[in-house]
């Protein structure tokens, strides 16, 4: 077994008026996806990272820069990830393509943790 | 936000849209319906802020008590905001805070919180919603969205209307409400009654149009349905609105609503009292209903509302369309003209007359409706003509009367329905 991170990738939604039966509906699948590997033991973790660009850090003559990451309404940003357990790359494949995230302009990128066996 | 959840296994139905009123509501009284808005957009935003975090961190453990807290912060810090306008008062805010400090230190009450306090806050929003300076549509939009908790997209399409038609309607709403200064209150004994009737109104035109088999989603026009009763049924356990009229109200509900699942065929297209499978009648509605009537003949008042639910609770109680008491029927009808003398009252009783003393009759009864602009595009009086027409064998009137009900027809059901109607009288003579 060994861990892969889901990192969950997305553009900035703008506003959208959604309902709270639709917001409802949209949770219930998520928690439903998130439940059912919890009961199988195979979530890690999970965390939503904050709307922004986040800060880039470069040593560069051994002097630190630190510039805020780009962030605008229409460029992609890492929205979260989820830690999750699986055998190999067949099954973190599989698990992340019922993940409720994969829609229009979201995608998801599988990684595995690298550990020694 | 730090508890979590791992046994939550979903949500329970329609939550989101149940707290949105329950939450709207204790904002508006705190925060006066001037400020209807703000509370609106202060739940709104605690539901997104769900929306973002969940996914991630699964349902907390008191999802109620969760969003209530997001949205008294945001509604604390909007109204921090406005501190520098003329309307500000601190009072306002302190009771905000006082709120807030309330659910960290009971944490869960949120759920548990006092029944007849939320049942009042509730009461409180419909009475401020179904004000009578509103116009009753507005009415019925404004209590869909804020104390029902439907999204505007679903409130046009309930009503087959555009979303920016409906915000506008609610935008306007809100704006009367704040120039007025209408007050986000149970009223004052003496205005109760003529307040209450407004709220009756408004609940059933919202039943209503949910009730009505035109096109549109039927599965949120059902919910509008449901929505109505629940309300309905929250004034009938509020001992200040508990009024005989509004058990008959309730009643009249049920009764219709208990039809819904044979009112309707495959298609959408609607089947006639006459041909329904009443085996289909949902039994636990219409013994709820005449519970419910039951209570509503507990006082001296016979309101149209009343006579209505005795007409439904007819039909209802009866095996089959044959087996009809048309003379009790007839009867309340002509006690309801007296109160109510509309053409879909006088239509019906129309049939009514029909039904005992024959279709010349009806015809009879039908003429005697005075009739105006709105009345002759009004396209059950032509088909109701048409079919009286048609048992008398009189066919070329009867073609000419559907056809007249095709023209005013609004939706493609009554279109379908009448053109099955004008092959039946060409078809083989029945």
């Amino acid at each position: 077994m060994a861990n892969f991170l889901l990192l969950l990738h997305q553009t900035p939604s703008r506003f959208r008026n959604l309902s709270p039966e639709e917001i409802q509906k949209i949770l219930g699948s998520y928690i439903a996806w998130r439940d059912a590997l919890v009961k199988r033991n195979k979530m890690r973790a999970g965390e939503k990272l904050t709307n922004d660009g986040g800060r880039h850090l470069r040593a560069h003559d051994g002097k630190v820069s630190v510039t805020d990451g780009p962030y605008s309404e229409s460029q992609e940003i890492l929205g979260g990830f989820f830690m999750i357990e699986a055998a190999d790359y067949g099954e973190a494949v599989e698990i992340a393509r019922t993940c409720p995230h994969l829609g229009e302009g979201k995608w998801i990128e599988v990684r595995q943790v690298d550990a020694v066996h | 936000m730090g508890q979590r959840s791992e046994n939550v296994d979903q949500l329970v139905d329609h939550l989101f849209r149940q707290e949105f009123g329950r939450m709207v509501s204790r904002l508006a009284r705190i925060l006066g319906a001037p400020r209807l808005a703000m509370a609106e957009d202060a739940v709104q935003y605690a539901m997104l802020q769900a929306l973002q975090l969940w996914p991630y961190q699964g349902a907390p453990e008191f999802p109620q008590a969760w969003l209530a807290k997001v949205a008294y912060h945001r509604a604390l810090d909007v109204l921090k905001g406005e501190r520098k306008l003329r309307f500000y008062d601190d009072e306002k805010e302190f009771e905000l805070k006082n709120k807030i400090e309330e659910l960290q230190t009971t944490g869960t009450a949120e759920s548990l919180r006092f029944s007849q306090e939320v049942a009042d806050e509730r009461l409180a929003l419909i009475f401020v919603c179904c004000h009578p300076e509103l116009p009753r549509s507005a009415s019925v939009a404004l209590t869909l969205k804020v104390v029902c908790g439907f999204g505007v997209e679903e409130i046009a399409r309930a009503f087959l209307s555009t979303e920016t038609a409906i915000e506008q309607r609610l935008v306007r709403a809100k704006r009367t409400i704040r120039d007025r200064a209408l007050r986000c209150e149970v009223p004052d004994p003496g205005q109760l009654e003529e307040r209450l009737g407004a709220v009756f109104e408004v609940l059933y035109l919202l039943f209503t149009e949910g009730y009505a088999a035109t096109a549109g989603d039927r599965l949120i026009k059902n919910d509008l349905c449901a929505e109505a009763i629940r309300l309905a049924d929250s004034l009938a356990e509020n001992s200040a609105t508990a009024q005989p009229e509004c058990h008959a109200l309730l009643a009249l509900m049920l009764f219709q609503a208990a039809r819904l699942p044979a009112r309707t065929d495959a298609l959408g297209d609607l089947i006639l009292l006459e041909e329904q499978d009443r085996s289909l009648w949902d039994r636990s509605m219409i013994h709820l209903g005449l519970l419910h009537l039951d209570k509503a003949a507990r006082g001296d008042k016979l309101s149209a509302y009343h006579l209505q639910a005795e007409i439904a609770a007819m039909h209802s109680t009866t095996g089959h369309f044959t087996l009809t008491n048309w003379e009790n029927i007839l009867a309340l009808y002509d006690l309801l003209r007296e109160k109510q003398p509309t053409p879909v009252v006088l239509i019906n009783r129309a049939v009514a007359v029909a039904q005992i003393q024959g279709p010349a009759a009806g015809l009879a009864a039908l003429k005697a409706i005075p009739v105006d602009s709105q009345v002759e595009q009004y396209p059950f009086l032509h088909a109701a003509e048409g079919e009286f027409h048609r048992r008398l064998g009189h066919s070329s009137e009867a073609e000419i009367s559907f056809h007249r009900a095709l023209d005013f027809a609004r939706t493609e059901p009554q279109q379908r329905f009448l053109l099955r109607k004008l092959a039946a009288l060409r078809g083989p003579v029945m």
